[in-house]
């Protein structure tokens, strides 16, 4: 018979205890809130799951949760696969390794408010490079405060352009831990570039793979800084993510209720869907 | 399937190499006859390695040409060759079964889907993986994947060769002898040329008809097993082979005879030759004490069941001697005779006594 040492939850008290009072207190707060109205002068009364039902009917909720769908799902389709890409092209060995990482670690290096300040000026239509040179030189009118369109495509690029680097040193990572028997081996067995790539790559990438579709989900849903600085969300309410809309109902109106609640949902919308993916992606590992 | 010859094959990994010691090969002459059990036997770093992957095509040589048949392959590459490996670490495809990793190969060259099907099943039921073929090629134990790893090259019936470079590393030690005993088994079976490259004697030995014994880039020896240990052509190949290796003593060549610690020893033959270093070779097994001898103090004994091997200082010089009878105590002063027959002089490293071949 082994007998159980109860001294383990020691060890573990002070991680609970600080998880407890920077995540469980705080979100405990935001329940509070979620199910009470307020009148103002600090009074509170019991609302229900009232805000819960209001937010899951109103339209602008709906259409931010598709913004943010739209926007993730669309650089998860741009990122992975090019960061795969970049990746398979980058030197394996070589004095270009040091070069290629570098460069590719400098996007992650800069502040996300940078980032989004930085793509602002840059599109900018009279002084911007890229602005000045789409509407001057090339005769493509872009004008990212005016069109919808042009506010997507910022956006998009601009989040490609910061976290595609986070891919590529993932995919790398996975590409190099393979050795250099199986290349010799698949040469012998006569298989093609691409079933090098299928059975080979892919599958040892995998897990690394898993890694950074899971970062790249968690990370865009909740996105806020960058699309804040460069667009504000407009123009309109055309680049108003979920994150960007939550902060305008909480702080913007001060609907303290509905704001909560909000939070709820995108929280479980979040923790659902990483789960989902987690499941989908290790489902036939033992 | 071909015999393969190897014409003055010369190879450095440096791009343009200045001397000798550049060389990951020196310079080799071989040919590889059809049908042959052959092992590659040397140290790590000796070029046996760099010598597979120039027949495989994973590397172009410095200089020399590679023949199969009659064909010059030297710049082909490995799809083109006709040829297998066997790595040291098994090489699997995770994702796919048994059966698929068995069929990739015949696949990838289109083979007609029926004719994969019996040669997977055939070569599985060699390999008794017949009851695995529909599992995912990760879940097995390393010896099954190794298997596997056999299998590719043995699915293809038109294979010149199949090379195996060190492949029971990873393998259990008991598992071993049965995976060898298999190889050696479906070399008989299917009586194809193999290669098989090993640091270690005994895989080599039990493995091979023919083993080719390499060291710093030069072969020093091609030969069978028997004659690998009964009359080694170079100091080396004594020494590597055999447990414990070929005593190696420094001798002095003396009216065209040899000299060591002032006793004449009487050599298998006549001196062909002398050079600057100068030594006797004898096995341990054809060591023996005598009433009289060469003066020598024991300094181990060690039991190892049949036998017993001593090591006994004739000066400061250590002599191994396999006895059969019981081991003299240590400290103990005896006297050492050589078998005349099995007794060689080599000099500069290479034999250098005359002895009747048989």
């Amino acid at each position: 018979m082994k007998t159980e040492n109860q001294r383990g939850w020691l060890f573990v008290l002070p991680v609970l205890l600080l998880v407890a009072f920077n995540a469980l207190v705080p979100l405990m707060t935001v329940v509070n809130y979620s199910v009470q109205e307020t009148f103002g002068n600090n009074q509170f009364f019991w609302h229900g799951v009232g805000w819960f039902e209001d937010i899951l009917r109103s339209d602008r909720f709906q259409a931010a949760l598709g913004r943010q769908l739209f926007f993730t799902a669309t650089i998860l389709a741009i990122e992975i696969p090019l960061g795969v890409a970049i990746a398979l092209a980058m030197p394996r060995k070589g004095i270009w390794v040091s070069v290629c990482l570098v460069l590719m670690a400098l996007p992650l290096l800069i502040p996300w408010n940078v980032v989004g300040a930085m793509w602002n000026i840059f599109t900018l239509p009279d002084i911007g490079l890229l602005g000045y040179a789409l509407n001057n030189t090339l005769g493509i009118e872009y004008n990212m405060t005016q069109s919808p369109v042009a506010a997507w495509i910022t956006v998009i690029v601009m989040d490609v352009w910061h976290w595609t680097s986070l891919v590529v040193l993932l995919a790398y990572v996975g590409l190099i831990s393979i050795p250099e028997a199986y290349y010799q081996a698949a040469k012998i067995d006569g298989a093609t570039n691409w079933a090098v790539f299928r059975y080979i790559q892919l599958p040892k990438m995998k897990r690394v793979l898993t890694i950074a579709v899971l970062l790249r989900f968690m990370d865009s849903f909740n996105i806020y800084t960058e699309p804040f600085v460069l667009t504000g969300g407009g123009p309109g309410n055309s680049t108003s993510l979920l994150s960007i809309d939550l902060v305008k109902v909480a702080l913007g109106q001060f609907d303290l209720g509905p704001a909560a609640a909000m939070s709820l949902v995108y929280f479980a919308i979040t923790l659902a869907v990483s789960w989902l993916f987690y499941t989908l992606m290790t489902r036939d590992e033992q | 399937m071909a015999r393969i010859r190897l014409e003055k094959l010369r190879h450095s990994y440096l791009p343009a190499p200045s001397g000798p010691e550049d060389y990951a090969l020196t310079e080799v002459d071989l040919e590889w006859m059809d049908g042959g059990a052959y092992a590659l036997l040397g140290p790590s770093g000796c070029g046996k390695s760099t010598l597979l992957n120039i027949i495989s095509g994973l590397l172009t040589p410095s200089e020399g040409r590679v023949l199969f048949g009659e064909t010059d392959v030297t710049t082909l590459p490995p799809d083109q060759r006709n040829i297998a490996q066997v790595f040291q670490f098994p090489v699997i495809y995770d994702t796919m079964t048994v059966y698929d990793n068995l069929a990739f190969p015949l696949r990838n060259r289109r083979v007609d889907p029926a004719r994969v099907d019996a040669r997977v099943r055939e070569i599985a039921a060699m390999l008794e993986l017949e009851d695995w073929l529909a599992t995912r090629a990760a879940n097995l134990t390393p010896d099954n994947k190794q298997k596997i790893s056999m299998g590719r090259g043995l699915v293809r019936d038109d294979v010149n060769v199949i090379m195996f470079d060190e492949p029971l590393t990873v393998i259990d030690p008991e598992l071993k002898w049965k995976l060898r005993s298999k190889l050696k088994e479906l070399h008989q079976a299917i009586g194809v040329t193999m290669i098989y490259v090993t640091h270690d004697q005994t895989e080599a030995l039990t493995f091979a008809d023919q083993v080719v014994v390499m060291q710093d880039g030069v072969i020093v020896q091609i030969g069978s097993p028997v004659d690998l240990f009964d009359r080694p052509k170079h100091t080396f190949v004594g020494h590597f082979i055999g447990s414990p290796g070929m005593n190696i003593l420094p001798c002095e060549v003396v009216d065209g005879g040899v000299l060591f610690h002032g006793q004449h020893v009487r050599l298998e033959g006549p001196i062909t030759r002398t050079g600057k270093r100068t030594e006797i070779g004898v096995r341990p097994e054809y060591v023996r004490l005598t009433e009289t001898g060469i003066p020598a103090i024991v300094r181990k004994a060690a039991d190892i069941g049949r036998h017993t091997v001593v090591e006994a200082m004739v000066g400061a010089t250590p002599v191994s001697a396999i006895l059969d009878d019981r081991a003299p105590e240590l400290g103990v002063e005896v006297h050492l005779s050589f078998e005349p027959s099995q007794t060689r002089m080599y000099a500069d490293g290479w034999i250098a006594t005359a002895g009747e071949r048989p």
